[in-house]
């Protein structure tokens, strides 16, 4: 017979009210209120009372926030067996970008260029410099090393310098690399970074025919471009921006992206900047600030910005395309875009700067015009600065396994993770931000860092808060615009949809 | 109208139970009738011979006594058609049709028992031999005629057969290979490896296993089920599952314990397991435990209805798949009906009078039968 004789809930409760606490980190909210954050990013809201009795362990399986704090694994009581495993595996996959290796691979295939930016990173060369760029040797030597790689797909990223300056050497490049890649059978994504001023049609069509994906610059309209990107004396904007519509022609809309640098002028146009990329209907923005290396720092005086100023120019940018989106424009921001993926799902992002184990070496290399092998492009232009410290090896003299677990790369990853960094190690934020040697020895000449006053550890906190903040005080339609870019999804297909026998 | 799957006839001696498919006219070739159960409306017009049939079905009153299991007196058998599959009790008399080429609601029922005693169990658990059981399945699909689109495999808890409904899959795959199955089950038993690792060896290749959880911590799941130790157990099923890379769908069923912890409970699926194929959240049919714990259980899914739509927006713009079962348009949001589906075995799926006016009734979910008086204060037509 059926057993009618159901049993009460209390029946099920864990035997003993004795829990302990998993690893997890916390921060005060403006309202008093507690975040924590654990090592898989998932986030809990806590009210102070409650969050003293979860830290006094006086918490009881009865209250609604132990159910809560458990099944986010916060808290572990004896009948836990099976979420531990659960745990285990979020955390694999979170960590997952690790698997295969380094992913993006970047060649500079010249340091020559034919524009003056106020901001550049590279060092850039005369337009007449042969000796700065990579010999087919070089060239071959770096692909090989590339598909040496145990990664089944990589992103093979050729810039410069201008790389459109040597097209026979961009041609060479990817000819050889999809030539050998015929043996190797690797999943190979063609990205080349250029400021499009010398754009042909003979370009266009090898790109289209060989799926090779632009990246250019655009700092928005004329008067913010043509300040920033000299060119011939005058400016580059009309040229630029002739040229992204072209190649969107050729190659589609979504094949060609830009990046947008801020200098002190852009911060006072953030709606603007946000204006012309919607002009060119260029698919997403991201705000990059100025890196404090390269022609940069000889410039920070005259088109540099504190912190503070960059991260309230990013507020009012985020705004005004959250605005955009509202009017069901699909136009994701970003880096929002990025953090919001990693606060609220169980998924990975490939985004070099914000990972732990740190971008450099583990996520990016790059293969420069002399055969050096850098750990990121952060690193050679340390080298171009006569900082050698991050030089991994040189693909002339050296194999796969002396560049990739030398010595130099062992000394970063010493200082990779910033589940193990003082300042970072305690931060609620950690496991949505990442760690970079490179730029801790860059401006604290120390690959460790000094959180308390470090400028990357100062953006990157406040922007992750708001970004966080943007999302726990979401109207219903900015949670659907926000769910959009976590998804790359149109604004307007995350509607809940119409059943189609409707629509007829 | 539900449909008739049952009948009830005179028995005329003998005993066992046997399956065979429907026969409305003669099975010329004799060697082929030990598959067939012959339905005869007169005997008068029979001019074939009755011999070699695993049972004739007679409508009609005959003291006539043949060499084959002769069961009389039915009443009308129109119901019974060409190619279905039934079980005939041949010492009661008891018929029921296992199998019909025109639904897409077959099943294959495996077990009474179950190691589970749900709350709201429609169809609540006898500890009956089921030794026979993996057997007779197997004589029944031998006995489907061709590759339905669809079968489920139900219970009980099936899993309990073991070996036998492995074997039973294994013939699936052999036989029906173009057939979705579908699998109910706890997944409890999956947190046993060998089991876990026979079933994905045997590679079916259209295996969905539809999986109930009811809440995203272990008391008020085993509270639900009844069961101490069910959500660990399920759980690790479900990442067994995952590792071998078998499908998996979870089901909830909507009721006064489980709509409080449903928006925390479709968080914690997206979290902790987003490799499952699809999410249905289901209306409660109106069976079994129901009626005994209706004060425990019911809410009038008018009342439930801002929480399921909040917890099926969570799930779609977390991009998991997300059905909407057993509940009709009219005590649904509208912005959810593109989610409902035509979930109810169309045997127990019924209509009101007042749906003969609504205008979206063709694509509507209906009411299960056990519903009829017992169901929504919102239930009218949509006009």
């Amino acid at each position: 017979m059926a057993n009618t004789a159901f049993l009460p809930r209390e029946h099920f409760l864990s035997p003993n009210t004795e829990y302990s606490l998993l690893p997890f980190r916390f921060d005060r909210r403006q309202n008093g209120d507690y975040l924590l954050v654990n090592e898989v990013g998932e986030f809990c809201i806590l009210p102070p009372d409650v969050f003293q009795s979860l830290v006094e362990k006086a918490l009881k399986p009865t209250d609604s926030a132990y159910t809560k704090l458990k099944a986010k694994h916060f808290l572990a009581d004896s009948n836990s067996s099976a979420l531990f495993d659960v745990l285990s595996s979020k955390y694999r996959t979170k960590k997952s970008f690790l698997e295969g290796f380094t992913k993006l691979h970047i060649f500079v295939l010249t340091l020559r260029c034919n524009q003056s930016c106020q901001y550049c990173q590279v060092t850039r060369q005369g337009e007449a410099a042969n000796a700065y760029d990579m010999t087919a040797d070089i060239v071959r030597k770096s692909v090989d090393m590339m598909l040496a790689n145990p990664s089944p797909s990589v992103t093979m990223e050729l810039q410069g310098g201008e790389s459109l300056l040597n097209f026979d050497l961009v041609k060479e490049a990817i000819l050889y690399a999809q030539n050998r890649n015929e043996a190797v059978g690797k999943r190979i994504e063609y990205v080349i970074c250029t400021n499009l001023t010398l754009l042909e049609d003979e370009h266009l069509d090898f790109f289209r025919e060989h799926n090779v994906q632009i990246s250019t610059s655009l700092d928005g309209p004329e008067y913010i471009h043509d300040r920033n990107r000299p060119f011939n004396k005058g400016g580059s904007h009309a040229i630029v921006t002739r040229n992204i519509r072209r190649a969107q022609e050729a190659l589609g809309n979504q094949a060609v992206s830009c990046l947008m640098t801020a200098t002190k002028i852009s911060l006072k146009y953030p709606r603007e900047i946000v204006d012309e990329y919607l002009r060119l209907d260029l698919c997403s923005i991201f705000a990059r600030d100025l890196n404090p290396y390269g022609y940069a720092i000889k410039t920070q005086s005259a088109i540099g910005y504190s912190t503070d100023e960059f991260v309230s120019f990013y507020k009012a940018f985020l705004g005004y395309i959250i605005e955009i989106n509202r009017q069901d424009r699909t136009f994701p921001e970003a880096f929002a875009s990025m953090v919001l993926r990693k606060i609220l799902t169980p998924w990975p992002i490939g985004f070099v700067d914000l990972q732990s184990p740190s971008g450099a070496g583990l996520g990016v290399v790059v293969y420069n015009y002399d055969g050096d092998v850098y750990a990121s492009d952060e690193s050679r232009m340390l080298a171009e600065m006569g900082q050698h410290t991050f030089r991994l090896g040189n693909v002339l003299e050296d194999d796969f396994h002396e560049i990739f677990f030398g010595e130099t790369m062992q000394m970063i990853a010493s200082a990779a993770c910033n589940e193990a960094l003082p300042g970072c190690s305690d931060c609620a934020y950690q496991p949505y931000c990442g760690a970079d040697p490179v730029r801790n020895f860059a401006t604290q000449n120390d690959i460790t860092g000094h959180r308390p006053t470090s400028s990357f550890c100062k953006k990157n906190k406040s922007m992750i808060q708001h970004v966080f903040e943007t999302y726990l005080s979401a109207d219903a339609e900015l949670e659907r615009i926000l769910w959009a870019w976590v998804n790359r999804e149109d604004v307007n297909r995350m509607r809940l949809p119409e059943p189609t026998w409707l629509s007829k | 109208m539900a449909i008739q799957i049952r009948a009830h006839g005179s028995p005329q001696g003998g005993h066992g139970r046997i399956l065979g498919r429907i026969a409305r006219s003669p099975v010329t070739d004799i060697a082929l009738r030990p598959d067939y159960l012959r339905v005869v409306t007169e005997l008068q017009s029979v001019e074939d011979s009755l011999d070699g049939y695993a049972a004739v079905l007679f409508e009609g009153q005959s003291a006539e006594v043949a060499n084959t299991p002769f069961i009389h007196n039915f009443g009308n058998l129109d119901f019974l058609k060409e190619g279905q599959v039934v079980a005939v009790e041949i010492g009661t008399g008891f018929i029921r049709v296992l199998y019909r080429p025109d639904s897409i609601h077959n099943a294959l029922f495996a077990t009474e028992r179950c190691n589970s005693n749900c709350l709201m169990c429609s169809q609540p658990p006898k500890m009956r031999d089921d030794g026979d059981m993996a057997a007779e399945l197997l004589r029944l699909i031998d006995l489907i005629p061709d590759s339905p689109e669809h079968l489920g495999i139900s219970g009980g808890e099936p899993t309990l057969l073991k070996d036998g409904l492995l074997d039973v899959i294994k013939r699936l795959k052999d036989r029906l290979p173009t057939t979705a199955v579908t699998l109910l089950s706890n997944g409890r038993m999956y947190a046993y490896e060998s089991f876990i690792n026979r079933l994905s060896e045997i590679g079916h290749p259209n295996f969905l296993t539809s999986i109930p959880l009811y809440a995203n911590n272990a008391a008020d799941h085993d509270y639900v089920v009844q069961t101490k130790g069910a959500f660990d157990q399920t759980i690790q099923g479900l990442y067994n599952a995952a590792r071998k890379g078998l499908a998996v769908e979870l089901r909830v069923v909507l009721h006064k314990q489980t709509i409080p912890g449903l928006l925390d409970l479709t968080d914690f699926i997206y979290r902790n397991l987003p490799f499952v194929s699809n999410v249905a959240l289901m209306g409660m049919e109106n069976m079994g435990y129901v009626k005994k714990n209706w004060n425990l259980l019911w809410i009038d899914p008018a009342d439930y209805a801002d929480t399921l739509e909040a917890a099926v927006r969570q799930l779609h713009y977390r991009q998991i798949n997300t059905s909407i079962y057993n509940l009709p348009f009219c005590v649904l949001p509208s912005s959810l009906w593109s989610f409902a589906r035509q979930s109810i075995s169309d045997f127990k799926n019924i209509y009101l009078s007042e749906c003969a006016a609504c205008s979206v009734k063709e694509h509507c979910s209906g009411l299960f039968q056990s519903s009829e008086k017992l169901h929504s204060r919102a239930i009218k037509a949509i006009i």
